[in-house]
């Protein structure tokens, strides 16, 4: 009898928490509130509020014709792969999150992605350029351009506006977005007829002690510096290797895209120039209309990471009203048909999941950035 | 640049790296060489003393001297009080416990402060209190005066520390509990006295090496002090945990080694220390100039 009552309960725990889930949309969002990497959490947090704030002023969502209120739950997962990989799991079996934004890390939304893919929950990371990601399944997909559009880019912008042959390259071996852009800028600068004469390496996001890779660098023949690698990272690397006595322009990519940068690198950032996929400078309307909306709710700028937060957010908001339903094929199929006219450009995702979106260039002037120019894929 | 001049350069950077290690290494090996004790959170009095010297310098606007003197007495202090409340209680209870209870003192030296709102998880800039000067010593290598103040803050506090270990009789105290805790009871010595001045000065270095490690590389976060730690730690290891030469030859060579391994082939540079761990534990067991354990009898 007893055990009866407890199959009973069982049961009966599982009927209600399924008619609660049916009664809620939740969709789960992972980014790096602390830790090394808090800043790039802190704009993200700021472009999905932004998303709320325009398309659920009241926070509710219609789904198959049915007003049903949305449940946005924050999970930190402090830009490491282990804990990401935990907040997935809990996302999914504890709060049975209908989607998940985020992480924005190619090694931290490779760790989280293939839980997702195996439970069947649609995905949208927010910056992981590493191509490897979307390749996990057909639930992940990312709002960000990738790796090898990313190398190209700055490989061109070296071989052709920089107009140089030679590159030296500083690179972490930790890190699958650093490896990652070091692969495709070496392959496409020796393509346009340039050479990476020197690549050096360090071994994660704890070493703070490159004197000797800037040793080599400075003794090599470079004529360009590019640090493929995290804000937190190039701030000391700028300063180290101005004061190794490198002169060489520097050069990288997205990850430099943060204010906080320059009160690491204090001045040594002049002229330093990198790939990103947002410049609040961009002239287009939709551009405009989200910097003016941003400008108006945070008083600051917007950069890459509260961009694509807030177009993730649109566009698995739009998924899942498009989809009507809360399963999680209907939802994937519908983030797959995304048509979407948002801040950098209209989103459409191509077979490999990622979207065909432009790169923007823009260079640290006088502590600030300033646009250089747009690439189109 | 020439190979000699390279080399030179090279050298500067090891040892300008080293010495913070050796710093950071001698508070290992004390509290070792003392209660036998691997104080997992000795890593984090670096970082302790790296944010007691950025209020310091941006709340009263110290110079050099005081902010690392301030960086010095704070996580002394809590180092005392933390041996008092965390370890004193398990000094005779099995080694395992007082192991794990520095695992658990680490974490919370870690995470606590990111709690508190004007710390927080996110890195801070560390003020400039030396002027950056470059001085060329052999052609192109050059050292420059933050690498200089670190080199000689080091040999400085260095020399106090032999000084007070061998020539006071608190040191002769200390060597004495080291050698022999319950024959240096019976002889009048204040054993707990001893134990917490132990703590007090390791921690002090450590805290000194927050400083200076944090002026040469000025980025300061509540987690600085785990990987800094585990390095000083090898360090203190491979001179032979429990000698204080050998916590600083220890540490030198590891600054020095890791230099010179990044130089040949940086894709291997920050494995080399653990290399160089592996290779000493093979083939001496109890470090460079460790003793091999005796058994009391």
């Amino acid at each position: 009898m007893r055990k009866f009552l407890v199959v009973v309960g069982i049961i009966a725990v599982f009927l209600c928490s399924g008619a609660f889930a049916a009664d809620e949309v939740r969709i789960g969002i992972v980014l790096p509130i602390s830790g090394q990497a808090a800043m790039y959490g802190a704009y993200c947090k700021t472009g999905i509020e932004l998303a709320l704030k325009e398309l659920a002023p009241d926070n509710t969502i219609t789904v198959g014709g049915k007003k049903l209120p949305l449940t946005i739950i924050y999970e930190d997962n402090e830009n490491k792969p282990e804990i990401t990989a935990n907040a997935y799991r809990k996302l999914i079996d504890q709060d049975e999150v209908t989607a998940i934004i985020g992480p924005e890390s190619s090694s931290t939304a490779l760790a989280g992605a293939p839980i997702a893919q195996s439970s069947g929950i649609p995905v949208v990371t927010i910056f992981p350029t590493n191509p490897k990601v979307t390749q996990v399944g057909d639930y992940i997909f990312r709002a960000c351009f990738i790796d090898p559009f990313q190398g190209a880019v700055m490989a061109k912008y070296a071989y052709n506006d920089l107009k140089v042959t030679k590159a030296a390259v500083l690179y972490n071996n930790g890190n699958d977005f650093s490896k990652g852009l070091t692969e495709f800028f070496t392959k496409t600068f020796a393509e346009l007829g340039g050479k990476v004469v020197i690549t050096e390496a360090y071994g994660g996001s704890d070493i703070r002690d490159f004197n000797a890779q800037f040793n080599n660098i400075k003794a090599s023949d470079a004529q360009v510096l590019f640090m493929p690698n995290t804000y937190f990272e190039s701030g000391l690397q700028m300063q180290q290797a101005r004061s190794a006595g490198i002169t060489l322009p520097l050069i990288g990519g997205d990850g430099w895209d943060t204010p906080d940068l320059v009160t690491i690198s204090n001045g040594s950032e002049e002229g330093a120039a990198y790939s990103c996929a947002f410049s609040h400078e961009a002239t287009t309307p939709q551009a405009q209309k989200f910097v003016q909306a941003y400008r108006a709710a945070y008083n600051d700028v917007p950069n890459s990471n509260a961009v694509l937060s807030y177009e993730s957010l649109s566009i698995v908001y739009r998924a899942i009203e498009a989809a009507g339903s809360l399963d999680g094929a209907a939802i994937r199929d519908a983030i797959a048909k995304t048509k979407l006219e948002l801040p950098s450009g209209v989103i459409e995702f191509d077979s490999d999941r990622n979207p065909k979106k432009p790169a923007v260039i823009v260079m640290y002037k006088g502590g600030k950035t300033s646009y250089v120019t747009t690439v189109n894929p | 640049m020439a190979q000699t001049e390279q080399l030179v350069q090279l050298l500067i950077y090891g040892i300008q790296l080293g010495v913070i290690y050796a710093l950071i290494a001698l508070g290992y090996t004390m509290v070792y060489g003392i209660i036998n004790l691997i104080n997992f959170a000795h890593g984090d009095f670096v970082m302790i003393g790296a944010f007691t010297a950025f209020f310091a310098v941006n709340l009263a606007g110290v110079g050099f001297f005081p902010a690392i003197l301030a960086a010095m007495l704070f996580p002394a202090v809590l180092s005392i009080i933390i041996e008092r409340l965390a370890y004193r209680p398990l000094r005779d209870k099995p080694r395992l416990s007082a192991l794990i209870t520095a695992i658990g003192v680490s974490i919370f030296l870690e995470n606590f402060p990111r709690m508190v709102p004007f710390i927080g998880p996110n890195f801070k800039r560390f003020p400039e209190l030396i002027t950056m000067r470059h001085f060329y010593v052999l052609g192109q290598a050059s050292i420059n005066s933050i690498q200089i103040s670190n080199i000689v803050a080091s040999g400085v506090l260095l020399a106090l520390l032999i000084f007070l270990v061998q020539y006071t009789k608190m040191g002769r105290a200390m060597r004495a509990v080291a050698y022999n805790k319950d024959a240096a009871a019976l002889m009048g010595i204040n054993v707990n006295r001893v134990i917490s001045l132990t703590f007090f000065i390791g921690a002090a270095l450590a805290g000194a090496g927050g400083v200076l490690y944090s002026l040469t590389y000025p980025m300061i976060d509540v987690l600085m002090g785990g990987w800094l730690g585990t390095k000083a730690f090898i360090a203190a290891v491979f001179g032979g945990i429990g000698s204080i030469p050998g916590a600083v030859l220890g540490g030198l060579l590891m600054g020095i080694i890791e230099v010179f391994a990044t130089a040949v082939y940086s894709e291997l540079g920050y494995g080399s220390g653990f290399i160089v761990l592996i290779f000493v534990l093979l083939f001496r067991p109890s470090g460079l100039l460790g003793k091999a354990p005796l058994d009391k009898v």
